[in-house]
């Protein structure tokens, strides 16, 4: 699936998007996959509580399923306006 | 009802008078614009705003259009810039249009209300120093939700 991060989720990462081949069932379980990566990922994705879910282009829980799902970002609460 | 996620400038003059032109019958029009604040102890020299190319416009859509259910609307409006703005730059306008102002300016609150911590745009501050920083999310811009 396409993996997304955005402001200093990407910037922590260092780069924008990837492809993730991944047998997770839900986003927390991704989550546990990518922070076991690298170091980078361990420090992107250090507190969830400051992050936020989109799946498929659609705000989302951690705990919600990954079926189906063709889209996964990753970013900081959104500070628009 | 009409969502425009852009890089280039807006004339607010020319957005507002089209928008007002197009619900001629309406007897209310509200416009809210945003605009690039310098930082807190001054020395901002650049916002950059980031977004969701697709998510953005699909989250502004549906803000507007529950925004057209909530009250009696005749037409709503959001401009939302991303890339790099200097301070004194307009970052974004709502506009609303109703039959009267108590629908058109609570249809504009809600608007930037939700468009605060419901779209995906983040912004970074790119300060004189040399350093950055990112604006974090307010618990008053959450908080601002419940009321609806």
């Amino acid at each position: 699936m396409d993996v997304l991060y955005f402001a200093w989720v990407r910037e922590r990462i260092g780069l924008p998007r990837e492809q993730v081949e991944t047998s997770a069932a839900t986003v927390a379980d991704l989550v546990e996959e990518l922070r076991a990566r690298e170091e980078r990922y361990a420090a992107a994705f250090a507190d969830l509580s400051a992050l936020r879910v989109a799946l498929d282009q659609e705000l989302s829980e951690f705990d919600a399923s990954l079926d189906g799902v063709r889209e996964v970002a990753f970013f900081p609460p959104m500070t628009g306006g | 009802m009409r969502i425009s996620v852009q890089e280039a400038p807006f004339e607010l003059g020319a957005e507002s008078d089209a928008f007002a032109a197009g619900v001629a019958g309406a007897g209310a029009v509200v416009t809210f614009t945003g605009v690039v604040r310098d930082a807190d102890q001054g020395g901002l020299t650049a916002m950059e705003i980031e977004h969701y190319p697709g998510m953005t416009e699909k989250a502004l859509t549906a803000i507007a259009e529950e925004a057209m259910k909530r009250w009696s609307l005749a037409d709503a409006l959001v401009i939302h810039r991303h890339g790099r703005l200097t301070p004194g730059e307009r970052i974004m306008m709502v506009a609303t249009a109703a039959r009267h102002r108590k629908d058109a300016f609570e249809a504009a609150e809600y608007l930037m209300d939700y468009l605060k911590s419901r779209a995906p745009f983040w912004k970074k501050e790119i300060l004189a120093g040399g350093g950055s920083d990112w604006v974090a999310a307010k618990d008053a811009d959450e908080d601002a939700l419940k009321r609806w």
